[in-house]
């Protein structure tokens, strides 16, 4: 019993050392490096983010001001096509909005939303999860039963039950006002269910060795020590968890956007500027929803390859 | 016309490819099997005496691959065949059972299911007299109410009754050879020695050849008739098994049966080799025991020895030629 | 086994009566019934008079009580915007989006089991690659956009395939089919394709590394070493393992299709539920929603109890343990 809080200490040191030599380790960088792909997929990646973050200093245009739109620019194919306008590189929508600065802004809500919903899954999954697996009983009983049954429901369909409140409760004016953290709460929530049910495996593994019995026996609060060994220990899969879930996110918020409960169209979204172009595509005005789209589909596609190569690399069992 | 040995492994080497090169798990072995023969393989864990029975049943897991030698069943060459003409000599003239009966049965089968689809593959028999041959052969390894039991699956049998059936399975088309590998190490020590009579009795009834890869002495001396000793992917010392246990010649066996718990009490302790088994990707020069063997010589340290006779059986050992030359 | 059905019979009935407390909550407490249903110059008499006429001043329980009880008989009440019971316009929606469903569903398994089962089997080579790297994009490419590609490359430009509505249907009793008619059945392929895409790259990439995994046990190696059939190997003894997992995710996935059909619908404008549901949402017909969500959760619950049953058919071992219990 004497040796117990040495070898707790030891085996902290040997988690935080652990992870980091992890992650520096020869083997990821070497797969890193070695896949072209990944290399690809972080360089989009890196480059959307960036577009997202400066958009007002990037984009050529400011869709929003509408004071530089003008009526008469509107529908301009782009660059490349009969009657195309050089100042627009992706050419124009029916009010006369750039598209490819449409695609910055609305990039830089559509990550907005991406990165908050997991963040906020994240935490509220990773503490549920720490309660269920350390209170065990009747607390880890009712949350998990209440993730089994929301694991039923579709992100997609809770989102709308949860839109469906929001209006019933704000009106519709209201919810526009609040729009984007009403999506970034509906999907947050039928996010965490992954993260919770992750941690508290690692929890219920950690709560029965040793150095917890001895940590309450010397009068250390148990979940405090808890804390400490099972963050370094689920940051892993938590991380691969949250990439793959950004993507999900993103084609949430869209898809959401694009069915008109989403963001509004005053500042619209990918998704919700694919809903604009949509009405257009019959008249031969394809750039106004496919350029967004693409957009979209590219970059999640470049966050699932990275999820895909980070959860490998992690885990190489899992392949 | 000379008569071929049964099987005869001519220099197998066995290599995997890696990131640093490839790693030589089979160095240069060579052995023959007779008909009806019982032939112990013997050594440590990671020897190669697994990969040296999937490498002639034609099964090595890739990359795993045979680089160089032969394998020739009565004479005839498998190691090169086509993978169609080896997977039709598979379960037909050489049969194999695994080490784990719990994990060797397919789940979702019956086990009449699973023989008699083994039977038909290989004999020209219409499914009835399939159906007929499974009940008598699960007589034969002894599993009771055997007509009733082939609708049973896996899991409603015992660990031994499982064993009983794999070993029913492997013996089903009549194969001139068995390798039976490590077939009694995840099972209860109480029907460990009722398995190994089975398999010894089973396969003398049907003029089955058998090659038994273990890692207990005990067993070798029981059932064997010749034993091969392997170490670091070659064979130490091979002859017939009285020889080999009551005079050794290598000193690796030697220190092996000192490591044996001897029931007639004349040792007081056992002895243990100092040292472990060398890494693939670290075996010395020479002899690959030359580290942990009490008599190495210089020659050792740089030349391998090759298999020189010792009596009936033979040893890869210097030490032999030096005693051999004294003595004349 | 009855037990095990059993068992499970009654936590199917405590979900939905989970879920139909959630409805419940929806309809009796968010936007006051009464408000939706009466005009602005009705007198607070008149609204009193209906709230006691609905029930609406009885107790929760009572309510509940209430609400469950026409639930079972399929009776939501009427619907905000359509001035309709809720149950004949569900009701009406329902074949669409239950035949787009089914066809996806198995456009889904008839292509992504042999996909998933080849790419499990020769990893490496080239068409698997591809297989791989298209089921990624499928994945990572959103249900609507798919939708509008299609669209845009089969109905806009090349003029193949309608781009909305169902084509011509067949009244079969109080069911209507698009399937006996060949404009119908022509209106259904895109808006199927957009929703089985997705499920079909699911049930690929579960296929394959459940292959990967069996392909590697003892049972695959004895089974080799018996010399069997590499057919059989393959299609009888490795594929009937990766089966149990492939029917779970199949069945949960069968329930997702009917809630993603939300999406291609509206894409579609395919006259189903979930457009329904859509509109009920954006116009916060409450009625439609909390009807819409206890369907759902029905077809769900009763999915998950037939994946479960089927679990018994597969897998011999269920049969025994469970049975113990």
């Amino acid at each position: 019993m004497t040796n117990a809080p040495d070898e707790s200490a030891i085996k902290l040191e040997a988690g935080s050392r652990s992870r980091w030599s992890r992650i520096l380790d020869s083997d990821i960088m070497h797969s890193f490096l070695r896949s072209k792909v990944t290399i690809l997929s972080a360089i989009v990646t890196l480059l959307f983010l960036f577009g997202a973050a400066f958009a007002p200093w990037i984009a050529p245009h400011n869709p929003f001001d509408l004071a530089t739109i003008s009526i008469l620019d509107a529908r301009l194919p782009p660059i490349g096509m009969e009657y195309s306008d050089p100042n627009y590189l992706l050419g124009t929508d029916d009010q006369g909005r750039d598209v490819f600065s449409g695609i910055l802004y609305g990039a830089r809500i559509s990550i907005a939303v991406g990165f908050l919903s997991v963040f906020f899954a994240a935490i509220v999954g990773v503490l549920l999860g720490l309660i269920a697996g350390y209170v065990g009983g009747k607390v880890d009983a009712v949350i998990m039963r209440v993730a089994e049954v929301q694991l039923t429901f579709p992100a997609i369909l809770i989102a709308l039950l949860v839109d469906g409140v929001a209006r019933a409760t704000f009106g519709n004016l209201d919810r526009e006002r609040f729009a984007f953290w009403i999506l970034v709460f509906s999907i947050a929530l039928s996010f965490w269910v992954q993260f919770a049910r992750t941690v508290r495996g690692s929890t219920l593994v950690e709560r029965n060795k040793e150095y917890v019995q001895a940590a309450r026996l010397i009068g250390i609060p148990p979940f405090l020590i808890m804390i400490r060994h099972v963050l370094p220990n689920v940051i892993g899969p938590v991380l691969v968890i949250a990439t793959i879930n950004l993507g999900l996110a993103i084609i949430t918020e869209a898809t959401l956007s694009f069915l008109g409960v989403g963001i509004p169209p005053t500042q619209p979204s990918l998704g919700t500027l694919v809903r604009i172009g949509n009405d257009f595509l019959f008249s031969g005005e394809w750039w106004i929803a496919m350029f967004p789209g693409f957009a979209l589909a590219v970059l999640v596609l470049a966050v699932n390859l990275l999820g895909d190569w980070l959860r490998d690399a992690l885990n190489p069992k899992l392949r | 016309m000379m008569r071929h040995p049964l099987l005869s492994v001519k220099d197998l080497r066995v290599e995997f490819p890696t990131r640093r090169g490839a790693l030589t798990a089979i160095d240069g072995i060579s052995f023959d099997l007779r008909e009806g023969e019982v032939l112990g393989v013997v050594g440590e864990s990671g020897a190669g005496k697994s990969i040296t029975g999937t490498a002639v049943i034609g099964l090595l897991e890739p990359p795993g691959r045979i680089a160089s030698g032969e394998i020739r069943l009565k004479g005839e060459r498998i190691d090169n065949l086509p993978p169609a003409a080896m997977r039709k000599l598979r379960g037909k003239r050489i049969g194999m059972v695994f080490q784990d009966p719990l994990t060797s049965l397919n789940p979702l089968f019956t086990i009449g299911d699973q023989i008699i689809e083994t039977i038909m593959t290989h004999l020209p028999v219409s499914e009835r007299e399939a159906r007929d041959r499974a009940v008598a052969l699960l007589e034969e390894v002894g599993i009771p109410a055997a007509g009733q039991r082939l609708s049973a699956y896996p899991h409603q049998f015992s660990g031994g009754m499982r064993q009983r059936v794999v070993i029913a399975l492997a013996l089903c088309a009549e194969p001139e050879l068995v390798i039976a590998d490590e077939p009694t190490t995840a099972l209860d020590v109480s029907v460990q020695s009722q398995i190994i009579r089975l398999l010894q009795r089973v396969c003398r009834d049907h003029g089955t050849a058998v090659m038994l890869i273990t890692h207990d002495m005990g067993v070798i001396a029981e059932t064997a008739d010749r034993v091969a000793v392997m170490y670091s992917g070659r064979i130490a010392e091979i002859g017939p098994v009285r020889d080999v246990i009551k005079s050794p010649s290598h000193p690796y066996t030697i220190g092996l049966m000192g490591a044996i718990p001897s029931l007639t009490g004349d040792h007081d302790r056992l002895t243990q080799i100092p040292g472990s088994m060398p890494r693939l990707d670290s075996i010395p020069r020479g002899c690959a025991f030359n580290p942990r063997c009490s008599l190495t010589m210089d020659r050792c340290r740089v030349e391998r020895p090759d298999l020189i006779p010792a009596g009936d059986s033979h040893a890869a050992c210097w030490k032999l030629l030096e005693t051999e030359g004294a003595g004349r | 086994m009855l037990a095990f059905t059993i068992r499970r019979l009654l936590q199917a009935i405590l979900v939905m009566l989970v879920v139909a407390l959630i409805s419940f909550t929806l309809f009796r407490f968010v936007g006051d019934p009464v408000n939706q249903m009466v005009g602005v110059e009705t007198t607070p008499e008149q609204r009193e008079a209906l709230r006691e006429r609905l029930g609406l001043n009885d107790p929760i329980l009572v309510q509940f009580g209430r609400f469950i009880a026409k639930a079972a008989q399929f009776d939501f009440g009427t619907s905000y915007q359509f001035r309709q019971p809720v149950a004949e316009l569900i009701g009406r929606r329902l074949p669409a989006t239950l035949e787009l469903s089914f066809v996806s569903a198995v456009f889904a398994l008839l292509v992504g089991i042999p996909m998933g089962v080849y790419t499990g089997l020769h990893r490496d080579s080239w068409l698997s690659k591809l297989f791989l790297s298209i089921s990624l994009i499928g994945i990572s490419l959103p249900t609507f956009f798919i939708g509008i590609l299609l669209i845009f490359v089969f109905a806009v430009t090349l003029q193949w395939l309608p781009s909305f509505g169902r084509g011509d249907v067949v009244q079969l009793g109080w069911w209507s089919t698009g399937l006996l008619t060949w404009s119908g059945i022509k209106a259904l392929i895109l808006p199927a394709i957009t929703l089985g895409l997705f499920q079909m790259t699911l049930i690929m990439r579960l296929v394959r590394s459940e292959m990967l995994e069996v392909i590697r046990t003892d049972y695959i190696k004895f089974a080799r070493a018996r010399g069997l059939r590499q057919r059989s190997i393959n299609f009888r003894h490795a594929l009937k393992n990766t089966l149990v997992p492939v029917i779970t995710i199949t069945g949960l996935q069968l329930g997702s299709i009917i809630a993603f059909a939300i999406i291609t619908e509206t894409v579609f404008q395919w006259p189903g539920m979930g457009l329904l549901f859509l509109q009920s949402v954006q116009n916060v017909d409450i009625p439609i929603m909390a009807a819409y969500l206890m369907l759902i959760a029905f077809l769900f619950v009763t999915i998950n109890l037939i994946v479960d049953l089927l679990y018994f058919r597969v897998d011999p071992r269920l049969r025994v343990e469970r049975a113990a219990h």
